[in-house]
Formats: structure tokens, C-alpha cells, sequence
């Protein structure tokens, strides 16, 4: 098993017939993901790339049975995409789009909470990502696939291609991945590192989790303590900007150490005291993994 | 972004807060004016800066004549001023607020911010106005209370009362804060803000609230729907070099090391300054290019690093997904091809088209020394640094 998508799962694209849209899903559709659909309003019955395009999410997904989807529109009109999503009956989706603005994130946040039980809640990860692959299987995102080797590792990161960086070195070293998750750089995200945690703690086929974090916010902090009170599986972890200076956005929409506890080091400081690895330097990822599962 | 105080001030009294009287000045002539016009013997004067802090720095006094506003201005105007907030080259003060001076009786902090943990709008009230909040959260946090709000409904009147009578006031002043409240709540829902401080709020004569200071900032992704915010904007208070990285629509943040970057991914550009700080060097900038970036773009990019003086070595580190290592390297080559740069240049690209881009670099005969990984480059780049530093002196 991996996480979220497998070779099975069938996906559909949001944005299909635009340039970003198009590139990726051919893309995707050479890697062996299941592209069952794509969505565009106003181009309905129309066939893309082989595929059949739909007006809404309801649609595609009620002629297709889609499953899951990734999100190509535009920043101005990416909150009602995955909103529409929700309400499709979408199981998980992705959100690559930067630059979504953050009262709109907000209402999509609280949207996604509608339903009291989490088994019924779509699960969002992003925006701003690069993306979800199951490697082997399924890619939802607009990662390299080849860098991705496939094995047990779960892998979850705020930065797309320091997520490259740490599934190369891994590559490397000969360690695979079972799924690796974007969860985004920005402040308000659909999924945090801690409800990316629960899926690989419950996970078959990862035996141990690498979190890539940064300056800003307190997801690591949460993911710390859970990975001490929950987590029976090893985690390590990386966390960049220990050379950023405070109150600055470091291109990120997320990456500002606003208040205490969210600079690189104090990061560091509190995975270590929870018994996580930490990875000294960025190009130590893979050794960190390598040490950490005894290989 | 953010705006200045007395932007901030205007834009919250269209939304019905109150504020004191005052108006902007730009020169000594300018202030005295704004002081006739308003009246009175005594005014506070406000060096207008893009940060906090700004009375520990001197850069706010109470006037209580021409001469003093004239010698106020004389001295900041046209100056920068530093502030623990600034850096150590502080802000250029183009602006000075004259405001009505005001009895306070108590003062009193108020905010808004985005609860990154809550995920929601927050509001934040203390009794400990004047002081810095993170400081009161940390001496004494059962003096600050909190409400969060739910986005689909909104900021409810009993979470107001909830905030306003944690503050201590006399029951006849619980009105005027709740209407401020109110009013500033839904100033920060229409402009897409993601802060906004008032600090002091005070407690004035009539029992009545003013808002005496204002600290507002605003989503820059949501700018494109907020045309009356975007024209606040004071370039003036911004790094030149990072005024002209927006127009190229480039992330670029100025440090003070001497090892110029460009990565692309803001995560791999963090990780690669903290690479070079471990190497023993110290990085010039931040800078990532993002993803499909063009030969033309690279170009762009290395000139930008280039303009700062401090740049004595440069590090590219590409690990193309959306990009192409062909294109970046195409765009390096066409740089030198272009101009001499006199600085060691090492290169490291990883990704899409790696061999194309790496038979691009080798062919063009120039001087361009590759790294296979993070670290080799780093330790590349901090090598070449020192030796060039060598020779030279």
C-alpha cells in the first residue's frame, strides 16, 4: 500500500485544456497514472488528450468515477476549484496553484470542515506544492518521476524541490518511497505534517517518515509532539532556513518567523528533544534516512 | 505589503474607527502648516517608516512649538531612520504625521492577525497597552485574550463583548470599543489584510477609544482584487534590488555575506544558503527563480545578484521539475557571452535535461566551474571565494 493514490486510482484534472494543465497531465499520463477525466467549464464534451473534458466536477465525476484530482487554475479562481471539488465527492486532491489569497484559503479551510467525520472529509494537501507521488504507481503533481525510487520511506515536505533534492539523495543511497506528500509553502494549508503523519503511521508499506520543514509557523512543532505521543514508526527530519533572518518572507507565502518558536533553529530544538533525527545540512537527507533505517 | 501609519490611519477612519485628528507632512514648512491647521499648543510628531519601534528610536516627539517642529523635521527628513525592526542601514524618512496630541487615560492593545495554528482570523486584546505583545504573552499571558473567528459566519457581537470586557474598562466606555472593534474587524475581512495593530488603542477623556497607532499589512496574492491598497505601496521603503527582482517577478531578499545565489524553489534556496554558511561562507541573497524559468530569465537573475557590490562568488543550484537544466544553462551562457563577470562561477544542475544542460556549460568554452551535488558545490563555491579573495589582496 501507499497513501492517498495508487495505480488504480482514478484522477481527474482541473484545468486540463490549459498550457500548465496540458503539460503535466501528458506528463502524468506517461507515468502510468490513471487520468480518467479532465475538467474545463465551457468545453464540455469535448476529448483531450484522450480524455473526456466536463464542464463541472459533479459531471466528470459522476460519469468516471473519479476519485481523486489536481487543481491547475488560476490563483484567482483556485479556492472555488477545490471547493467545487469538495462538493464533487472528490476523495483527496491537490492544490498546485501559488499564490491563492489567504482569506480565500481560509473559507476553503473551514468549507473542508463541514462534515463532522473525517472519514467524509476530502482530504486537501497544498496549495503551492509540487504535488503527491506514489512512486511506481501514480503521480499527481508536476515533480520529475524518475528522481522518486520506489520503497518505504514516507516523505512529506513544504518545498517542492527540496523534496527533489531529499528523493534524489535517497535514490542515491538505494532507499525508495512509498508516497511522497506536498503539503505547500503556504500559511494556510489544506494538510498539515501531522494529518499527513496519521496516513503513514497506519501505512503497511512505509516504515519510516522524513519531514522536510522550514522557518515559519508551528506545523513542526505539532508534528513533533505527535511524533512523540503516536508515532510508533522512526521519523527524521530537515528544516532550511537557519541562515534566514527574522521578519523577512523568504519567497514562500509561509516562510516568515513571525513569533517565537518559528525559526529554523528553535525548530530543530524541538524535533530533537521529541526524538526526531534531525539532518544537519540539506545535502545529509538521504545519510540521515540511510542511518535511521540501518541500511 | 505594507503601508505606513498614517495610511493605515486614514483607510480605518473611512471604516468609521476613530483616530486622532492630523495630517502629512514633507517639510518643516509642511508640519508647521499641518499643526495651525489642527489648532492647539501641543502635537505629536511621527517619522513615517515602513517599522516599529519607532518612538525607542527617537523618531516620535511631542511638540510644542514651531521651532521644535521645524527642528524635528530638519533632522529627520530626508534621513534614515534606524530602529531595532530596520537593520543596521534603517528606512528613509520621506513623511512626517502631525497628529492632535491626546489625554490618554489608559492604553490598551488590540490586533488581527492569521492564526497559523487555529487557521482562522484571530482577534487579540490586552490590558498591557504600549508594551511589546510577544513579551506580555510571555510575562503574563492571562492579560491577553483571544477570539477566533468562524470564516463562514463571521465575527459574532457576543465574541466582541467576550474580547472588550476582558479590558477592564469603565462600562460606559464598552460601546466605543466595541464599535472600534467592529469597525476594525470589518476594515481588516475588506481588504484582504493579514495584520493589523493598534497599539495603543487608548482610553481618552468622554470615555471614548482612539486609535493611536496603526500597523496594517495586506496578502500581496490577493492585491490583483484590491487596487486602492496596491496604490499605497512606498517603494521608497524598499531595497532597490528587491523593487527590481518584483518587476521580474523574482523572489529576492538582500543578506550580508559575499556568496551571490539563485536556486530555484524557495525551500532549496534556504537550504542552500544554510549549505554555504556550513561550508564556511556567507550568502549575499535570496533568490529563487521559480519554476519554468527561460534562458532570458536565468540571464535576468545573475545580473540581479551581480548589481550587489558585496558579490565576491556566485552559487547556481538548479534542480529542474517544471524547468529545464538546457534552458538555465543556455541562459548562463549567454550571459557571459554577453558581459564579464569577474567572480567565480559555480554551477550545479540536477533534474530535467541534466546532460544537455551540462554539454551546454562544457561546450561554451567559458569559465564555469560544475558541481554534482549540494554540498560539492558548496564547498566548491566557498573554495573558489577565498582563493579569488587571495589573489586579489
Amino acid at each position: 500500500m501507499s497513501i492517498f493514490i495508487d495505480e488504480k486510482t482514478p484522477v481527474l484534472i482541473q484545468g486540463i485544456t490549459g498550457r500548465m494543465g496540458s503539460f503535466h497531465a501528458q506528463e502524468m499520463i506517461d507515468y502510468g497514472t490513471n487520468v480518467v477525466a479532465g475538467v474545463t467549464p465551457g468545453k464540455g464534451g469535448a476529448t483531450h488528450l484522450g480524455r473526456p473534458v466536463f464542464n463541472t466536477v459533479k459531471d466528470a465525476v459522476a460519469s468516471t468515477g473519479a476519485e481523486a484530482c489536481i487543481i491547475f487554475v488560476p490563483p484567482a479562481y483556485a479556492a472555488d476549484g477545490i471547493m467545487e471539488a469538495i462538493e464533487g465527492g472528490i476523495k483527496y486532491c491537490v492544490s498546485i496553484t501559488d499564490g491563492i489569497p489567504t482569506h480565500d484559503m481560509i473559507r476553503v479551510k473551514r468549507y473542508l470542515f463541514q462534515h463532522a467525520k473525517p472519514e467524509n472529509r476530502m482530504i486537501l494537501t497544498g496549495p503551492n506544492c509540487a504535488g503527491t507521488i506514489s512512486p511506481g504507481k501514480s503521480m499527481l503533481g508536476i515533480m520529475p518521476g524518475h528522481i522518486y525510487k520506489k520503497g518505504n520511506v514516507g516523505l512529506i515536505g513544504r518545498s517542492g524541490t527540496l523534496g527533489y533534492e531529499a528523493a534524489s539523495q535517497m535514490k542515491e543511497l538505494g532507499i525508495g518511497i512509498s508516497t511522497s506528500v506536498g503539503i505547500g509553502g503556504d500559511p494556510i494549508n489544506g494538510s498539515s505534517f501531522v494529518e499527513i503523519l496519521k496516513h503513514f503511521e497506519q501505512d503497511d508499506e512505509t516504515e519510516a517518515v522524513l519531514i522536510i520543514g522550514e522557518i515559519g509557523g508551528p506545523q513542526e512543532a505539532e508534528a513533533a509532539e505527535y511524533y512523540q505521543k503516536h508515532m510508533s514508526k522512526p521519523m527524521a527530519a530537515y528544516i532550511a532556513g537557519l541562515t534566514a533572518p527574522p521578519g523577512r518572507l523568504m519567497g514562500h507565502a509561509g516562510a516568515i518567523v513571525s513569533s517565537s518558536g518559528e525559526s529554523a533553529s528553535e525548530k530543530v530544538e524541538i524535533l530533537q528533544d521529541a526524538g526526531v533525527i534531525v539532518s544537519p545540512t540539506p545535502s545529509d537527507m538521504g545519510i540521515t534516512m540511510a542511518k535511521l533505517l540501518k541500511v | 505589503m505594507n503601508i505606513h501609519e498614517y495610511q493605515a490611519k486614514k483607510l480605518l477612519a473611512q471604516y468609521g474607527v476613530p483616530v486622532p485628528r492630523g495630517g502629512i507632512a514633507h517639510s518643516a514648512t509642511g508640519a508647521i502648516y499641518q499643526a495651525n491647521e489642527l489648532g492647539g499648543d501641543k502635537w505629536i510628531l511621527k517619522t513615517q517608516i515602513h517599522s516599529g519601534a519607532r518612538g525607542k528610536a527617537g523618531g516620535v516627539k511631542l511638540c510644542k512649538s514651531s521651532k521644535e517642529i521645524s527642528q524635528f523635521c530638519d533632522k529627520f527628513l530626508g534621513n534614515n531612520l534606524v530602529t531595532n525592526q530596520t537593520g543596521p542601514e534603517g528606512k528613509m524618512v520621506s513623511s512626517i504625521y502631525v497628529e492632535e496630541a491626546s489625554v490618554i487615560l489608559k492604553e490598551l492593545y488590540f490586533s488581527i492577525l492569521l492564526d497559523r495554528t487555529s487557521q482562522k482570523v484571530t482577534l487579540v486584546v490586552s490590558t498591557e497597552g504600549g508594551m511589546d505583545i510577544e513579551q506580555v504573552a510571555e510575562e503574563m499571558p492571562e492579560k491577553i485574550a483571544k477570539i477566533r473567528i468562524d470564516p463562514s459566519v463571521g465575527m459574532q457581537p457576543f465574541q466582541v463583548r467576550q474580547l472588550v470586557f476582558n479590558l477592564g474598562l469603565p462600562n460606559e466606555a464598552v460601546d466605543s470599543a466595541s464599535r472600534a472593534v467592529m469597525k476594525c474587524y470589518r476594515a481588516f475581512r475588506d481588504t484582504d489584510a493579514n495584520l493589523l495593530e493598534i497599539n495603543p488603542l487608548a482610553l481618552v477623556s468622554g470615555n471614548k477609544v482612539l486609535a493611536l497607532d496603526a500597523k496594517m499589512s495586506f496578502d500581496a496574492n490577493a492585491l490583483y482584487r484590491r487596487p486602492e491598497i496596491f496604490e499605497l505601496n512606498d517603494k521608497t521603503q524598499q531595497d532597490t534590488r528587491e523593487i527590481h527582482a518584483a518587476e521580474h517577478d523574482l523572489n529576492y531578499v538582500g543578506l550580508d555575506g559575499n556568496i551571490g545565489c539563485l536556486i530555484n524553489g524557495a525551500g532549496l534556496a534556504m537550504a542552500t544558503m544554510d549549505m554555504i554558511q556550513h561550508a564556511g561562507g556567507k550568502p549575499a541573497n535570496f533568490l529563487d527563480i521559480g519554476g519554468g524559468a527561460s534562458a532570458q530569465r536565468v540571464a535576468t537573475s545573475i545580473e540581479l545578484v551581480l548589481s550587489d557590490d558585496n558579490v565576491e562568488a556566485i552559487l547556481v543550484n538548479i534542480f529542474a521539475g517544471i524547468n529545464r537544466c538546457d534552458w538555465v544553462a543556455q541562459g548562463i551562457v549567454d550571459l557571459l557571452n554577453k558581459r564579464d563577470v569577474d567572480v567565480p562561477l559555480v554551477v550545479r544542475l540536477s533534474g530535467t535535461n541534466v546532460e544537455k544542460g551540462q554539454k551546454i556549460l562544457k561546450d561554451s568554452g567559458k569559465k564555469i566551474i560544475t558541481a554534482e551535488t549540494l554540498s560539492d558545490a558548496a564547498q566548491k563555491v566557498v573554495v573558489e571565494w577565498k582563493k579569488s579573495k587571495g589573489k586579489s589582496g
